[in-house]
């Protein structure tokens, strides 16, 4: 396996040795040293079309704890911004000689075709294509469940988890599903039915339009983002409507288990889809999610391009 | 496959190194014992336990993973990281005695003292290993020897344990003349 394009390149096996590197990627960034010499040598290139924060800086993060070389790209100021195509693009960066391609773009299917293009020898990682999917957040959204409900070990069986608001324009709802129902949880999208894909009854979730009734049983919410960027129609009536019915405050919070943790991938529209005294609240993961998101990022750059290209199979 | 060691010279040659580790450093106060995955872990556990049971005091012992400092990186496929768990009271200015099954080229124990630099700096280093088996690819010598066994570079050293094989022995595969795929052996 050469690529992370999707959730669907990984079986459950190696979903889980990614999540089991990831720990002992932490200890490393929690040690006195945080460098390991593990990819000296090696160049990441950070090609990001569409903006970020998170996810760059700890792909960013990741690879320079690992000794990587790192060449970072945005479409801002570079000949992106000026046409370029991704073609030409991915040639240049196969002249600079990148062992893997980190990249993000605000087309579904752009990581695929970086791959499939045999433009470039590299490994392409996706850190998200257009509404398609976002492994890497995936991968650190069952870790932190992991760390948090099952003592850091094993799989994910028997958590009921719930992601809740715009399913349709959401990668991260996307490979979430596919990861989280790999690892054996029991997932529930909460949405407005204009917020859901075509055709979500064929996904192997369970839908519900009232979140009040879903919150009692749920281990873990893990809240989207209202992605006004790519809204080009109205989708609810209105954002206080949204936000009553679909959104989560203190009030909503209380109805979860005890146990319960709540995560967002961030950015975060706090008063829209999250109250900030949710946000801020003892069962909220969110900042955390970002500190394990350099140590999934670790694991993953790691295990795709440490060995040689020839022999790598997870 | 011939029998180099059994389940009791096993015991013998630990209980040996274990009063040897003690007789060297005047006691089991400064020392912290460090195991590296998976079996040199068990013999770091079973030396802590023999240790602990002549001193009658609790000793240090942890694991110590050397995958990411390995130097055949990027000569093989990735593997999966084995857990890394340093004792309370950490390694700095402590006497670490590293644990291994089988001592070969010594590029082992390079990366483990890599490894170890990276947690903190002890006053010194010593190693302990169950087989010594010869055919140093680098200037490395264990403190403590279970067995020397003289081997050709083609045979293989396969070290069993209780906790990870259900039985307890040290074979030797393979003859001088035939090519062997050194499996189980630590290189």
């Amino acid at each position: 396996m050469k690529h992370l394009l999707s959730i669907n390149d990984i079986d459950k096996d190696f979903a889980l040795t990614i999540l089991d590197t990831a720990a002992e990627m932490a200890k490393v960034s929690e040690g006195p040293v945080k460098k390991l010499p593990t990819l000296r040598g090696k160049t990441v290139v950070n090609l990001f079309a569409e903006d970020s924060t998170r996810t760059r800086i700890s792909f960013e993060a990741a690879a320079k704890r690992l000794s990587a070389d790192v060449i970072n790209f945005t479409a801002k100021g570079s000949s992106i911004s000026k046409g370029e195509s991704l073609k030409d693009t991915a040639q240049t960066l196969q002249a600079l000689g990148a062992d893997a391609v980190v990249i993000r773009h605000p087309a579904s299917g752009a990581a695929h075709r970086l791959a499939q293009g045999k433009w470039i020898n590299g490994t392409v990682i996706n850190a998200g294509d257009g509404t398609h999917e976002h492994p890497s957040q995936a991968l650190l959204d069952a870790y932190t469940i992991r760390k948090h409900l099952c003592g850091g070990r094993g799989d994910l069986s028997g958590l009921h988890i719930a992601i809740v608001g715009d399913i349709l324009h959401s990668r991260v709802a996307r490979s979430n599903v596919l990861l989280l129902t790999k690892l054996g949880a029991n997932v529930t999208l909460v949405a407005p039915p204009t917020l859901l894909p075509h055709q979500v009854e064929q996904w192997p979730v369970k839908v519900s339009f009232d979140f009040n009734a879903v919150l009692p049983t749920v281990d873990a919410v893990i809240m989207l983002r209202i992605q006004q960027e790519r809204m080009s129609d109205l989708y609810f009536p209105s954002e206080r409507e949204y936000s009553t019915l679909f959104g989560i405050d203190s009030e909503r919070l209380a109805l979860t288990k005890p146990k319960s943790i709540l995560m967002h991938p961030g950015p975060m529209n706090r008063g829209l889809e999250i109250s900030a005294e949710a946000a801020d609240s003892d069962k909220s993961v969110v900042v955390e999610q970002v500190a394990n998101g350099v140590s999934i990022r670790m694991a993953i750059l790691y295990l795709f391009i440490a060995g040689s290209q020839e022999s790598v199979n997870g | 496959m011939s029998l180099a060691l059994n389940e009791s010279d096993i015991t013998r040659a630990l209980t040996r190194i274990s009063h040897e580790i003690l007789e060297r450093n005047s006691g089991s106060t400064q020392i912290t014992i460090l195991g590296i995955p998976t079996r040199g872990a068990h013999l770091a556990h079973r030396l802590a336990s023999i240790i602990e049971g002549i001193e009658g005091v609790p000793v240090q012992v942890g694991t110590l993973d050397i995958t990411l400092h390995r130097d055949d990186l990027r000569l093989r496929a990735p593997r999966p990281l084995m857990e890394t768990s340093i004792p309370t009271q950490g390694v700095e200015g402590r006497t670490v005695v590293l644990v291994d099954d089988v001592l070969f080229s010594g590029r082992t124990v390079r990366s483990a003292l890599d490894a170890l630099g990276e947690i903190g700096r002890p006053m010194r280093v010593q190693l302990a290993v169950l087989v010594d088996r010869g055919h140093r690819e680098l200037p490395i010598k264990a403190d403590f020897v279970g067995k020397n066994l003289p081997t050709s570079k083609s045979q293989s050293v396969k070290v069993s344990l209780r906790e990870h094989d259900g039985i307890d022995e040290v074979r030797i595969d393979g003859s001088d003349a035939e090519l062997s795929a050194d499996a189980g052996s630590k290189s």
